[in-house]
Formats: C-alpha cells, structure tokens, sequence
C-alpha cells in the first residue's frame, strides 16, 4: 500500500517533469539544442499563473490558459531574437546563448517581482479522495489529468495535423523538409511555442501541487527533466513522457523510504547510467543510413 | 517555339572561403531534359542546390517561367513549380510511405486533385502502394529512389530537378530508373539531372553541360556530346 501511495506521488511529480522534458526533446529534435532557458519559461508560467489569479480571482482554467499563451509567445520570441540569428553558426554559440537567455530571466524576475519566495494561491481547494486503502487528494488527480491531456494533445498535434508531420520530417531532415515546401522557419518557431505552453502548464501545476514559487525555481527541474529527456531518448516525445514519469516515480521512491538526501542525487546518477549503459535512451532512435 | 522555363545567368556559389561555382549559365526549355554532367566535386549538386533555394549564390541571378526566383527561400520556390529529388534520397526514414508522399503535397492544397495524384504515382510504381504503411526506412534502396521520385511527383513540379538518382543503384535498377524519367518528361514535366553515370544521362537527354571544378566547359546536344572525344575520354570510359 505504502509502495503505491509513493507510486501515485511519483506520478504526480514526474508527469510534471514529462511536461517540460517534452518541450527539451522536441527543439532538440528540429534543432538540435539542448535550450537551457526551458526551466524559465516553465518558471515564468507559475509566474504568469499568480499574477493572472491576482487579477481575477481564483480560476484554474483561465490562469492555464493565459500561462500557456504568455509562454507560448515568450517561447516565439527567444527563438526568433536569440536563436535564429544563430542558426548555421557553431553549436556552441547557441547553447551558451541559451544559459544567458537563462540568466536573464532569472534575474528579470528576480528584479522586477523580488527574489523571495511567493506563496501561490490557492487555485483548487484540496479534497481527499478515499480508493480502496489509497489517499489521493484531488490535487494529485487534476494535475495527473491536466498532464495526460496535454500529453494526449500533443500526440493527435504531431500525428495526425499537417503542421505535426512537418514537424516530424523536419526533426528528421530539415533540408529534404525544406524541398517539400515545408516553411522551415515557421515550423521551429510553432515548436518552441508549444513547447513553451508545455512548460507554462508544468508551472500552474506545481504552483497549485507544491504552492510555493521563486525566480530559481526552474533551474533544478529543468536539469532534472533534461535528464529525463535524455532518459527517454533525446529527440523522441513518447520517450521524454516515459522519462518523466521514471524520474518523478524514481525521486519519490528515494524520499519516500527516507533518503530525503539523495533526493537530487538520484536524477543525476540515473543520466550517468543511461549515458554509460544506452546512450540513445530508452526511445531513442538508433542512428543507421542506408547509401 | 519553345519557351525557356529556366535561366541560370553568372551563379556564383561560395562556401565560406571555397569558390564552388564560378559563374556559369546554363537554361532549360520547357518539355528539355537537360544535364549536368561531370566529374565528383565539379559542382553539379552545388548548382542544384543553389536553383532550389537550399544554398544562397553569392552573384548572378536565376529565373523561373521568366521570374527572378534568386534567393527565395526553398518552401517558396517549391509553391512555384520546382521540385527536387535530392543527392541520396533523402526520404524520411521513420514515416511510412504514405506519410512520404503526402508531405510530397505540402504546398498543394486540393485534396481531391491529391489523392488523384497518390494514384497515378502507385499505378506508377505498385510496389510504393502495396508498401505503402511501411516505414520507408526499411525499404531497399530502389524502392526508396521510387519513393523519392514519387514524392517530388506529388508536388506536380513543372521543373523536376535530379540528383544523381542512379547512385547506389544495380544496373538494372538504373535502367529502369531511367525509363521512369523518360516516362515522366513525356507526360509533360521538364528535367534537369545531374549525373556521374554520363552514359546513361546522355542516352535519355536532349542538351547536356558539362561542368569541371565550376565551370562549364562543353555544352551541346546531348548525342554530339557523347561522340565527342574529350567527353569520351573524361566521363565515358572510352
């Protein structure tokens, strides 16, 4: 009973470390960069989340959804101004770009809303729900739903749209993509907008599931679902949802039997075993051409 | 009296510091197969890639049914009526082969006009359509060069533009290959290739250039072409 009580938490957590691993694991995939800027944009959602409570009150729903269009258009915006001008360039200048940008958000929250920590509003009154043995507070089912809809979204987006099959073509030859009269440009650009409105959702639900937010409160996640990313198979969407849930199920295992201090520890050591064991991830294509 | 439906005029490519083309002009006529020949390295995929918009030419202009379409971006030049079948292929090897040729209607917008297309391609080639669930990664090496043709097809290109389709093929792949493209410009569509195999590029064209180190050297009807001697010599194995 113990085991599946921690089981359900750990869902809780790492369907939200699913949700921002997505947004890593789909620019990856079209541009192969890792944007470390992608924690604060899920930073920045939380944010987007409290002010929109403050100005109308406690509804879930609207606060969900201009978080994920604020995001979205943030996400356009780093894209059109930080990274294209970079694109073709060496990867390196890139991905140093994307720790400033990184910083710079930060420290813009930090300057303008302050460094501390900010209680979050109560957005959904917490109730127990009592299944067979189980406690599940509603808390953990909205955020479970709220993530497997999104997820599920996703999938019919990059399955079945025209805009999702470019999107998969260009993660799998942006040149042939190109020849098939795919806008390329536009196609990155909706990438890093849905992305980002995955991270925004990641952001509401932490602030309704751990209420409390701060300007650095995207770096350890963001690492963490990186590392899932990774875990998953970079570059693969089922992969970083699977990877998600591994390592939120994983974390609330070590802290759930009491080794609350390797809680961070866990995520790190599960990267260098994936690296050392399948470097491609659990999802991850292999890597073969045919001449 | 035959229309000119491409006109290269002074194309100058350069990568980085490397001056891959120097200025060459060349055009095709509407209803022409028109080709490219010369050695690995002369610069033939280069100018390919520089007419479908891939590579930005450092000078000189190229015109398309008379319009300047130098420096338009890919996806736009596509809408106009050119359509490549890259060096290689280039299929996307995780979608099926029908996911393939759909995306080879990206710019094409009549679903009914479509789906007319996608069966006059599998009449075309009946093996793309008995496989057509299959992830064409997995497919041989013919049947991609048939997928890859078939997709540039589905875009109804007026200008189809050839890389090297008989590389990495067996002869007889070739051959047939190469019937397909004489099929496919009798039913209307006008052909630039480029190839290495030159014998089987001059079988089939009516104009050929030959290029060396970016530069055109030789140009001419391809039946002269391929009875002159330094082309013998050079590109034919005579």
């Amino acid at each position: 009973m113990e085991f599946l009580q921690q089981l359900i938490n750990g869902l809780q957590l790492g369907s939200i470390y699913a949700l921002i691993a997505l947004g890593y694991t789909m620019v990856y995939g079209i541009v192969k960069l890792i944007n470390f800027a992608h924690g604060d944009i899920y930073m920045i959602g939380a944010y987007i989340g409290f002010f929109a409570v403050g100005f109308m009150g406690p509804q879930f729903i609207p606060a969900l959804i201009l978080a994920m269009v604020g995001c979205a258009i943030l996400g356009f915006i780093i894209e059109r101004f930080a990274y294209r001008p970079l694109r073709g360039k060496p990867r390196i200048a890139a991905l140093t770009t994307a720790l400033g940008v990184s910083l710079l958000l930060e420290n813009l929250v930090r300057k303008f809303i302050g460094p501390n920590y900010i209680a979050y509003p109560t957005l959904v009154k917490s109730t127990t729900i009592y299944i067979g043995g189980l406690q599940i507070s509603n808390i953990k089912l909205i955020v479970l739903s709220v993530a497997l809809i999104m997820m599920f979204g996703l999938q019919f987006i990059v399955l079945k749209t025209r805009t999702g099959k470019a999107m998969r073509a260009a993660s799998q030859d942006l040149d042939a993509a190109r020849l098939m009269g795919i806008d390329v440009n536009a196609v990155i650009s909706y990438t890093f907008m849905i992305g980002s409105a995955l991270a925004a959702t990641a952001g509401i639900l932490v602030g309704v599931a751990y209420p409390r937010i701060d300007p650095y409160m995207g770096i350890l996640p963001g690492l963490k679902a990186f590392v899932a990313a990774v875990l998953g198979g970079i570059g693969s969407i089922p992969g970083a949802m699977v990877g998600g849930l591994v390592m939120g199920t994983a974390e609330t295992m070590v802290l759930g039997f009491g080794k609350s201090t390797f809680r961070d520890a866990i995520a790190f050591t599960i990267l260098i075993i994936v690296l050392l064991v399948k470097p491609t991830g659990i999802m991850g294509s292999k890597v073969n051409e045919k001449v | 009296m035959a229309e000119t439906l491409l006109q290269v005029e002074d194309l100058n490519v350069h990568y980085g510091a490397i001056h891959a083309i120097k200025g060459i002009s060349f055009h095709v006529q509407r209803g022409e197969i028109v080709t490219l020949i010369g050695a690995n390295g002369a610069g033939k995929s280069t100018t390919l890639r520089a007419v479908s918009g891939l590579l930005r030419p450092s000078h000189g202009k190229i015109f398309f049914a008379g319009a300047d379409i130098t420096g338009l971006a890919p996806h736009k030049i596509v809408a106009r009526g050119i359509s490549q079948v890259p060096e290689g292929r280039r299929i996307f090897p995780e979608m099926t082969v029908l996911e393939n040729l759909e995306l080879g209607a990206y710019t094409r917008r009549d679903r009914a006009e479509i789906k007319r297309n996608l069966e006059r391609i599998y009449g075309r080639f009946p093996r793309l359509k008995e496989r057509s669930r299959q992830v064409a990664g997995t497919l041989s090496g013919g049947e991609q060069q048939m997928l890859a043709i078939g997709r540039c097809l589905m875009s109804e290109p007026e200008l189809m533009l050839l890389d090297e389709p008989s590389m990495g093929l067996a002869p007889i792949l070739v051959r047939e290959i190469f019937s397909i493209i004489e099929e496919i410009n009798d039913a209307g569509t006008t052909i630039l290739l480029v190839e290495q195999n030159a014998n089987m590029a001059l079988s089939i064209a009516n104009r050929a250039y030959v290029l060396e180190t970016g530069t055109i050297t030789l140009s001419g009807a391809a039946k002269e072409l391929a009875h002159n001697e330094r082309v013998k010599k050079a590109y034919l194995g005579a």
